[in-house]
């Protein structure tokens, strides 16, 4: 009933595992997975090691979690290993995240992880925390978007699906220019903002940062929309992601277009559990409704 | 709605404990359990996590060792000045039994004293294991004598107490048996004998590892470990001793800030 398929990757129900969250290891990535996630993501990794920003990195406010951890990561050989465990441990989809600084090194990164042969690899062009040291996310431009597509899929026979940004004008402008350019599917989104805390009492920003992606449940009216908007532009798979904490956040996303859903913060609120529980609350709303397949629910809300 | 957010706390009380070893205290109701952890911040620097050392009605401190850029600037604070403080986090030690013992290792000192103290007020009778290389790294002495708790100190060159380690002395009052429960805090070789010994005299054991944490509530996944997967900041950072002989890296590595393996 909760099986869903992404470029021909069966996954047994359409929960994913964000990227970010609980991805450092193989270990902790395996444990998601026998928690019930469909598919997992693992953490971005670069060609180099990174330290990532000074804490305080993760924080919650009122309405979701704010972010910015800096693409902290042990570097592409290192984790080779860590997905190499993750595949010996688990039967779920693995989706491994990359990310660079350079076109071109985009297509380096994706060929090394290739060896540790992930189903899926994730392209991450919109992280919005490194802005001071990179400047703005590739996925705010079409033609740098589509180049870093055209460059990973170049170095890679493995699906990709690319990571975009809600913080455009036009995301299915975006969308269609990675689509063109070979990408298997798209991820959406990436975090909102950035936005930014004030400890009023220390009168600083909380985050070393100082400004981070927001995410949880203020941000899930932006996701639908984008998967909307994405959906209507393109013909991939959309793996929707911002704000999904219950069954009913998931079903929205299918109905605007999602093929599964991305579970990130909502592990803060629901625990890791969280994964079987929308999964038993899809199915519930699913057996109310008389659907008997995620297929026949995704895009009809357009 | 749940908000991890630090709390800006003006320091209440700055007591030296040893060679660059201080306590801070804070008037605040933490209502921690020993065992628990917070979360300091020091605004534009970073944010480091402490075992809660000392807690009593309103009042908690935590002990600092000058060892880093963090801890050093920690030190250079004065009483009425501010630090942010979230937490507590983590699961605790569970205080059970009639006669317990503490094996401290340096600073895993600090948790322990909180747990001697909550297990004093329950008429558990507690001795405390404490070891260090020298005399002046040894804090909590005094504190624990005015408690009435039973103290054991071992130094690496017999400059204060007992010459030799603090596995030695464990063996001694397991051996005379009357020991229902083991706790201990401080480098994992030293805790890896622990366990060991409890093993021989059936005695069982909770342990408390430390590893780089980073949002401290289960959410980052830095702090994993291998091959469980389980959390210090949320699943720990208290394992019993059967769950700490199925963690493969224990004793032997752990993961930096980048998330890359270094050796223990």
């Amino acid at each position: 009933m909760l099986e869903t398929k992404l470029c021909g990757v069966r996954l047994r129900n359409p929960t994913v595992l964000a990227s970010g969250i609980l991805g450092v290891s193989g270990a902790s990535l395996a444990k998601v997975a026998r928690k019930g996630a469909g598919a997992v993501t693992s953490k971005s990794v670069s060609i180099e090691e990174r330290k990532g920003h000074p804490c305080p990195i993760l924080l919650t406010y009122e309405a979701g979690v704010m972010n910015a951890v800096g693409l902290s990561n042990p570097g592409v050989d290192k984790i080779i290993d860590e997905l190499r465990f993750y595949k010996q441990n688990s039967n779920a989809p693995l989706i491994a995240s990359i990310f660079a600084s350079k076109t071109k090194d985009f297509g380096i990164c994706a060929k090394k992880i290739s060896e540790a042969k992930p189903d899926l690899i994730e392209v991450n062009i919109s992280c919005p925390n490194v802005e001071a040291e990179f400047g703005k996310p590739f996925a705010a431009d079409v033609r740098m978007a589509a180049a870093v597509t055209r460059a990973v899929k170049k170095n890679t026979k493995i699906p990709v699906f690319v990571k975009l940004s809600p913080n455009v004008p036009d995301i299915a402008s975006i969308a269609k220019s990675v689509e063109k350019a070979g990408a298997n599917g798209i991820t959406a989104v990436n975090t909102v903002g950035p936005g930014m805390i004030i400890n009023i009492e220390a009168g600083k920003p909380l985050l070393a940062n100082k400004a981070g992606g927001m995410s949880g449940p203020a941000i899930k009216p932006i996701a639908v929309k984008a998967v909307y908007d994405i959906y209507s532009a393109v013909k991939i798979p959309i793996i929707g992601t911002g704000g999904v904490t219950t069954g009913r956040d998931a079903v929205e996303m299918f109905m605007a277009g999602a093929t599964a859903v991305g579970i990130g913060s909502g592990v803060y609120y629901r625990g890791v559990d969280i994964f079987k529980k929308v999964c038993d609350e899809i199915a519930e709303f699913m057996r109310r409704h008389g659907y008997n397949k995620i297929k026949e629910m995704i895009g009809i809300a357009h | 709605m749940l908000i991890e957010q630090p709390q800006m706390l003006r320091i209440k009380k700055i007591v030296d404990e040893a060679k660059d070893l201080k306590s801070f205290v804070f008037n605040h109701d933490l209502k921690a359990r020993p065992g628990q952890f917070i979360i300091a911040w020091i605004p534009r620097v970073d944010e480091k996590p402490f075992g809660v050392a000392f807690q009593n009605r309103n009042k908690f401190a935590i002990t600092v060792s000058a060892v880093g850029s963090f801890t050093k600037k920690m030190h250079k604070l004065k009483v009425g000045d501010y630090i942010g403080i979230r937490g507590p986090y983590g699961n605790g030690f569970k205080i059970e039994g009639r006669h317990i013992v503490l094996v401290a290792g340096g600073y895993g000192a600090a948790p322990l004293a909180f747990l001697a103290d909550e297990a004093a007020k329950r008429n558990i009778h507690v001795d405390f294991i404490v070891g260090a290389r020298t005399k002046e790294l040894l804090p909590y002495l005094e504190r624990m004598k005015r408690a009435g708790i039973t103290t054991h100190v071992c130094t690496d060159d017999g400059s204060f107490g007992v010459k030799g380690f603090t596995t030695d002395v464990l063996k001694k009052l397991l051996d005379e048996g009357n020991v229902d429960k083991v706790y201990t805090c401080g480098p994992e070789i030293m805790m890896k004998f622990v366990i060991q010994l409890c093993d021989e005299h059936y005695v069982p054991c909770e342990v408390s590892l430390e590893r780089y944490m980073k949002c401290g509530f289960g959410i980052c996944g830095q702090c994993a470990v291998d091959p469980t997967g389980w959390c210090v900041c949320k699943d720990g950072p208290v394992f019993t001793k059967k769950q700490v002989k199925q963690i493969t890296e224990f004793a032997s590595y752990k993961r930096d800030a980048s998330g890359k393996k270094v050796k223990l």
